[in-house]
């Protein structure tokens, strides 16, 4: 069992070893360098468990290894840039690292002191030589990390660089300094809301769930992350563990309880595995199990998986699948404060959420409600994806403008296509078309925009994407998802797909749009819980925005994106084939014929849209119609 | 509905001693029904009826209960896979840079649909969702292998990859 003092010492010994990559701290170290390899599952899918193979085999080589610490860290968000690598003291950063540069980087930097500048990310490197810190760039100026604080800064299987940057002491503050009421009121003080899509405040779910008595109570953590296209839980879980574990044992300290399940996708491998790590030291160490700091508090954490079940994200269905059964929601009241897992008071955040619970216990709820609007406060953490070109994660202040995520850290829209719009909440949520680009993104205007926050994803789409096939990917996953219990969501769901579908055939017709606005609205007022209820809001909310988008696929036949198959066809203008064949060649299906420098045919009965010619095509001559 | 599928069980004791063992280890926990289909199927590579019997026996209840279980969640699969299992990632980011092409391109070569295995047993093809790797939109994987940026010109070669390497 670790004691106060014990956690202070580690944290002194440990805190030079990390101050490198604080810039303009000075390096108390003891290394010349240390390079950071991000293993994150953008990165490690790109191959930097190759490059950090190839970075130890290397600095071995040059008998490096008392000057150059190699840490493999969680995600540093630029996802797209993968396999990344940082090198401090420089703060130098290489981008789309491959094994075969590692010899140069090694050689030329760490050995003779010299950034290769043409392997470095070129935004960092200005027009007359001189290189930018990372800080500077678009993407993380006007970025602010609170629950990544430690991403891309720590190793995740290291708990002493976490315990350096003052891990586990907002954990000794509570059970040593402050009553569970104290904590209760200091997160209303601070005005955190549930980060996993609701916005309840969390101070006020762990006060009902305090006020409950019962002789067991358990905490949850859902990371039944399955919104596709966000992955802002699996990167604080891959980069930093043991926040997540910390607050959890906080959570259980406040209302009463002395044990946690986190359930975690098994879809998350590398996660998996760094919490079971971060379990196994966290006990190690005696900052899990039984009392604590020496006090009376026990508390222990155990990882259950989850199989592939989006409506697993709805508190009542994770919980029936932690108590190993079909993981079908229930009606609520009762509450899981009152009546949860095994029937027992439990309370149940997102890794989001608590990834922000330790930073308020030491720098206080006044500090937290300094950032953020009026109703939602602190940061938010956005998975950015689609057409844009930074994609990864991004964490801004509550409040930030779609404008300034997509345009200045998103990098904008690659190609030198046109913003079209933004989806936020994944299935469950809607988009903001460009007109409102402008608003401040919160829990309240989004919501106001027919949209929601969702759990963060945030997918950026461009002149070419159709707002009714899009419509028709979210209703295909929720068709997909629905677990079957009401007959609102289970019918509801393929119904409405079937509409949609129908329209993008073009086999629609105009009081379609009316039959699908009042099936939208039955399914909203009475499906069991959220995935029902909030399934009709991609289709509504396209209605909202987009509604000529739908009347020309309905009254006009055609598809103005291009993309609905049934409505569009490839044409080849005479004009300006010049008979070279490849497109025929490219076919896969022979359905384009002519002869050898003669203008080219495609049979429209055989073509099967794949596009392949008009890719191929090197004079432009291939249209979308 | 349940259909047998094609493929006989072909499980051997070690492996009903393996699960037995398991079992035996988390039977007193309360929800343990999901971790021990997760170790079944880590054993035998998918679920077949005989082994949700043995999960039922094993854990005292009813095989209905746990082919509830078993069907409702989209990771445990009652069907044999391919020696060689593809799937492609149909999450928003990779669908909107063109996956479903992707996944279309796959079928179309190995002549089976989604879901299903190739009649020589050497691929299966499923859709996941979102794999975590938007940044590489349109994403695929080949066992543990990620293919990122995909694009269908690419799948020919990738697929020859894996038969190569099984006629040596």
């Amino acid at each position: 069992m670790l004691t106060i003092e014990e956690l202070n010492k580690i944290r002194e010994k440990t805190k030079n070893l990390v101050s490198m990559r604080n810039e303009g701290e000075e390096n108390k170290s003891g290394y010349k360098y240390q390079v950071l390899v991000c293993g994150g599952t953008g990165c490690h899918s790109s191959g930097s468990q190759k490059v950090l193979d190839a970075l130890h085999e290397e600095v071995a080589s040059h008998q490096l290894e008392k000057d150059v610490k190699i840490v493999r860290t969680g995600c540093f968000g630029l996802c797209s840039l993968g396999p990344i690598m940082i090198v401090y003291p420089e703060g130098a950063f290489y981008a789309r690292v491959t094994p075969e540069s590692i010899h140069e980087i090694v050689e030329e930097h760490l050995v003779n002191g010299n950034m290769v500048k043409h392997l470095l990310y070129e935004s960092t490197v200005c027009e007359d030589g001189t290189v930018k810190s990372l800080q500077e760039t678009n993407f993380y100026k006007k970025q602010l990390r609170v629950a990544l604080k430690n991403c891309g800064v720590i190793d995740p299987e290291d708990i002493e660089e976490y315990i350096a940057t003052d891990g586990y002491q907002a954990l000794a503050k509570v059970l040593t300094t402050m009553t569970p009421d104290d904590v209760i009121q200091t997160l209303l003080d601070s005005g955190l809301r549930g980060r996993g899509g609701g916005g309840f405040p969390t101070g006020r779910k762990w006060a009902f769930a305090k006020a409950s008595d019962s002789d067991q109570k358990y905490v949850c953590c859902n990371a039944d992350e399955g919104d596709p296209g966000a992955f802002m839980d699996r990167s604080i879980l891959e980069g930093d563990p043991h926040t997540v574990l910390e607050a959890m044992a906080i959570a259980g300290y406040t209302i009463g309880a002395s044990k946690g399940y986190i359930y975690v996708r098994a879809e998350y491998p590398v996660a998996v595995n760094r919490l079971n790590v971060a379990i196994a030291q966290a006990k190690e160490y005696g900052l899990l199990g039984d009392g604590i700091f020496g006090t009376d508090f026990s508390f222990d954490i155990e990882l259950r998986l989850g199989a592939g079940a989006f409506v697993c994200g709805e508190e009542t269905a994770l919980m029936t699948s932690i108590e190993g059964n079909r993981g079908e929601p229930r009606p609520r009241p009762p509450f899981p404060a009152v009546k949860g897992l095994f029937g027992k008071p439990t309370i149940l955040n997102n890794v989001e959420t608590y990834a922000n619970i330790c930073k308020i216990i030491l720098n206080g709820p006044e500090w937290f409600a300094s950032m953020g609007t009026e109703t939602s406060k602190g940061t938010k953490v956005f998975a950015l994806g689609g057409k844009i070109t930074n994609v990864g994660l991004v964490e801004v202040p509550m409040g930030t403008k779609l404008r300034e995520i997509v345009e200045e850290i998103g990098g904008g829209v690659p190609n030198g296509k046109k913003f079209k719009a933004a989806q936020t909440g994944g299935p469950s949520g809607g988009c903001i078309p460009a007109c409102h680009i402008d608003v401040p993104i919160d829990y309240d205007n989004l919501i106001k925009l027919g949209s929601m926050m969702g759990s963060g994803g945030l997918i950026v789409m461009d002149e070419d994407t159709c707002m009714v096939d899009i419509a028709k990917f979210f209703l295909e996953f929720t068709v997909d998802e629905s677990c079957g219990k009401c007959t609102p969501c289970r019918i509801g769901t393929r119904r409405l797909y079937q509409f949609i579908e129908k329209i993008t055939k073009g086999e629609g017709e105009l009081e379609d749009l009316d039959k699908i606005k009042e099936l939208c609205a039955h399914m909203q007022s009475t499906s069991l819980c959220a995935l029902g209820q909030t399934t009709p809001n991609p289709v509504i909310s396209t209605m909202r925005y987009f509604k000529d988008e739908y009347i020309a696929h309905v009254k006009d036949k055609t598809c103005p994106a291009g993309v609905c198959k049934n409505l569009m066809s490839y044409e080849i203008i005479p004009k300006l084939c010049k008979g070279c064949t490849l497109c025929a060649k490219n076919c896969p299906v022979d359905a384009i014929s002519g002869s050898v420098k003669e203008p080219h045919k495609i049979d429209r009965e055989k073509c099967i849209k794949c596009g392949l010619c008009m890719k191929n095509c090197k004079f432009g001559a291939i249209v979308k119609k | 509905m349940y259909i047998k599928p094609a493929v006989p069980f072909k499980g051997t004791k070690a492996q009903e001693i393996e699960l037995k063992e398991f079992i035996d280890l988390e039977k007193s926990q309360p929800g343990a029904l999901m971790p021990v289909l997760q170790k079944a199927q880590e054993i035998y590579g998918y679920l077949p009826i005989e082994v949700q019997g043995m999960v039922a026996e094993g854990l005292g209840i009813s095989l209905s209960e746990v082919y509830g279980v078993a069907t409702f969640y989209s990771q445990f699969s009652l069907n044999p896979k391919g020696e060689h299992r593809i799937s492609v990632c149909l999450g928003t980011a990779c669908y909107v840079k063109g996956a479903d092409k992707i996944l279309e391109g796959i079928e179309q070569r190995l002549g089976i649909k989604c879901g299903e295995c190739t009649p020589d047993g050497v691929f299966s093809i499923d859709s996941c969702r979102c794999v975590g790797a938007c940044g590489l939109a349109p994403v695929m994987m080949i066992d543990d292998d990620v293919y990122g940026r995909m694009t269908v010109d690419q799948i020919d070669d990738i697929l020859k990859k894996y038969t190569v390497k099984r006629k040596k």
